[in-house]
């Protein structure tokens, strides 16, 4: 391979692919997401065959492969079960590092949530800690109308 | 009853983090052209080929159609396959699949990557579910982070611990004229090196690699006339696990699907006590933490002893049972052909053809794949052909 650059110089034709996405939430999500921005509440849905909880909620069940039954109320406090500290700039991050990325299993959910913590410094997150959402004062629908979970 | 299948020829090519002088078609040229040398075969013996790679990293998406020039299926039967990580070893298992059904007598199984032509945190982006997952995406690293930050907390493993795995691996590595990085490290440089998400550091971590690797799967009364040590396929098992990052149950950090997918490899091949019966391992290690938790998964520590095993040399080229011989994933990862490499770097070893980084007298050699939402491939291999 060495000299192969001896006659001719690498080209290298750089472009890049723009695709536009609208993604459907579907009506249980948008549910979710609907009752998160008008009322700060999170809801999961109940499995009628393993009765986890399910939050983020699912039309079906992963588990089961059944469809869920009802919607039940989760509470906005909840326990961080691992966590890491982003410290790289990977370009898509939802915040500049470093900053406390984390899964949360809140109160009365079987399953965990990603999100991120905030008011709190990073060397100081443990795992177990108890902590509870705060709500974006302009909420617009998505998941990110929690800005952070913040220690209690 | 399925037909027997080995792998009966393998070719690399030599990674590197970038790859100029080729474009994509010919870097998997570079890896047919050895694989078909090695096996003394030329494209008319391949019957079907079987491609794969990281949805997006290039961003190409009919590769099977693309990259003909370089797999050589031309008028032949041709499929891509890709599923994140273990797109290697969904390939090989495809490949396995399809000689052992009857189908097929020999097929050509091509994994490969131009890792240097994209964003890769980007690309990977993709992968995820956009409206839970991704506002939160901090990278492949994060998501591996969770599970050692969950280890430690449970079992009071060290960054210390994942260290020495970095240096098993990247001193074996040394041995392997294959390998993208060929260079010893201390514990005392991985500890030192920049934290990219904690407790993982940079030299914890794999690289972003060129390369491509193809191999050979041929069926029973074929492989034996071909190759004088043919590398027989004794099971595979694959575990797929969560649609959501967040589901998965990360106390102690384990590895479900690893769990579940070697136990049922393990009654398939009729494995009792793998630590003593397995004779090498080419673990899909990320990152080094895996190293401590995926063993433990794999049955061959308890929990919490993964550290011990691997202080005390055991998992060493020259231990009783060495893992990663060729220098593994944080050597090289040319993403789509990583596990694949698993694959064909354990024929080498039971062919006797492994070169500075052979294994003593390897009769049972195990691959695994990992990918995604956390899911595993296993792959065992054997000298003797299975009953
Ligand atoms: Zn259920």
């Amino acid at each position: 391979m060495s000299n192969v650059w001896e006659s001719v110089e690498p080209r290298v034709y750089e472009s890049q692919i723009k695709v536009p996405y609208a993604w459907q939430a579907g009506e249980t999500a948008s549910r979710f997401l609907l009752t998160l921005k008008n009322e700060k509440k999170f809801l999961g849905k109940k499995c009628p065959k393993c009765a986890k909880v399910l939050m983020p909620p699912r039309k079906v069940c992963p588990y089961c492969f059944v469809e869920t039954g009802d919607w039940v109320d989760v509470s906005d406090e909840g326990v961080i079960e691992t966590f890491t500290v982003a410290r790289r700039d990977t370009g898509i991050m939802p915040l500049k590092p470093p900053f406390v990325y984390a899964v949360i299993r809140l109160d009365g959910a079987d399953t965990g949530l990603v999100h991120l913590l905030g008011e709190i410094e990073p060397g100081a997150v443990r795992a177990g800690m108890r902590v509870k959402a705060v709500f974006a004062e302009e909420r617009t629908g998505k998941i990110l109308d929690v800005e952070h979970f913040k220690p209690v | 009853m399925a037909r027997r299948a080995a792998i009966v020829a393998t070719g690399q090519t030599h990674h590197r983090s970038i790859r100029r002088d080729v474009n994509g078609q010919e870097i998997i040229n570079e890896a047919v052209t050895r694989c078909l040398e090695d096996g003394e075969l030329t494209i008319d013996d391949i019957d079907a080929v079987v491609i794969g790679n990281m949805d997006h990293f290039e961003g190409i998406n009919y590769v099977d159609c693309w990259s003909v020039d370089g797999s050589g299926g031309f008028m032949k039967p041709t499929m891509k396959l890709t599923t994140g990580g273990t797109t290697g070893s969904t390939l090989a298992i495809a490949g396995y699949h399809m000689v052992a059904s009857g189908a097929f007598d020999k097929v050509l199984v091509i994994g490969w990557e131009k890792n240097s032509e994209s964003d890769t945190t980007g690309a990977i982006n993709t992968a995820f579910d956009p409206i839970w997952d991704r506002p939160f995406f901090a990278g492949a690293i994060a998501g591996l982070a969770v599970t050692a930050q969950s280890y430690m907390d449970m079992y009071g493993a060290t960054p210390k611990d994942a260290a020495r795995v970095s240096v098993r691996d990247r001193r074996h590595a040394c041995l392997n004229p294959h390998a993208h990085l060929r260079k010893e490290v201390t514990i005392e440089e991985v500890l030192a090196s920049p934290m990219l998400a904690d407790p993982v550091c940079l030299l914890d971590m794999c690289p972003r690699t060129d390369g491509a690797c193809a191999v050979v799967y041929a069926a029973e009364g074929i492989a034996e006339k071909l190759c004088p040590q043919p590398a027989w396929v004794l099971g595979v098992a694959s575990r797929h696990m969560y649609s959501y990052v967040s589901d998965a149950d990360f106390s102690g950090g384990a590895l479900f699907s690893m769990a579940r997918a070697s136990q049922e490899l393990y009654r398939k091949v009729g494995i009792k006590e793998p630590l003593k019966e397995i004779d090498v391992i080419e673990l899909y290690q990320p990152f080094s933490w895996a190293g401590l938790i995926w063993i433990e998964d794999m049955g061959l520590a308890k929990k919490g002893e993964g550290p011990r095993l691997v202080w005390d040399g055991v998992t060493d080229l020259g231990g009783a049972l060495p893992i990663n011989p060729s220098g593994g994933v944080i050597s090289t990862n040319c993403i789509g052909a990583t596990a694949l490499i698993r694959s064909a770097e354990i024929a080498l070893q039971i062919q006797g053809k492994a070169g500075d980084r052979q294994v003593p007298d390897v009769n049972l050699g195990v691959a695994t794949g990992f990918g995604g939402c956390l899911w595993t491939d296993t792959l065992a291999y054997g000298k003797k052909k299975p009953e």
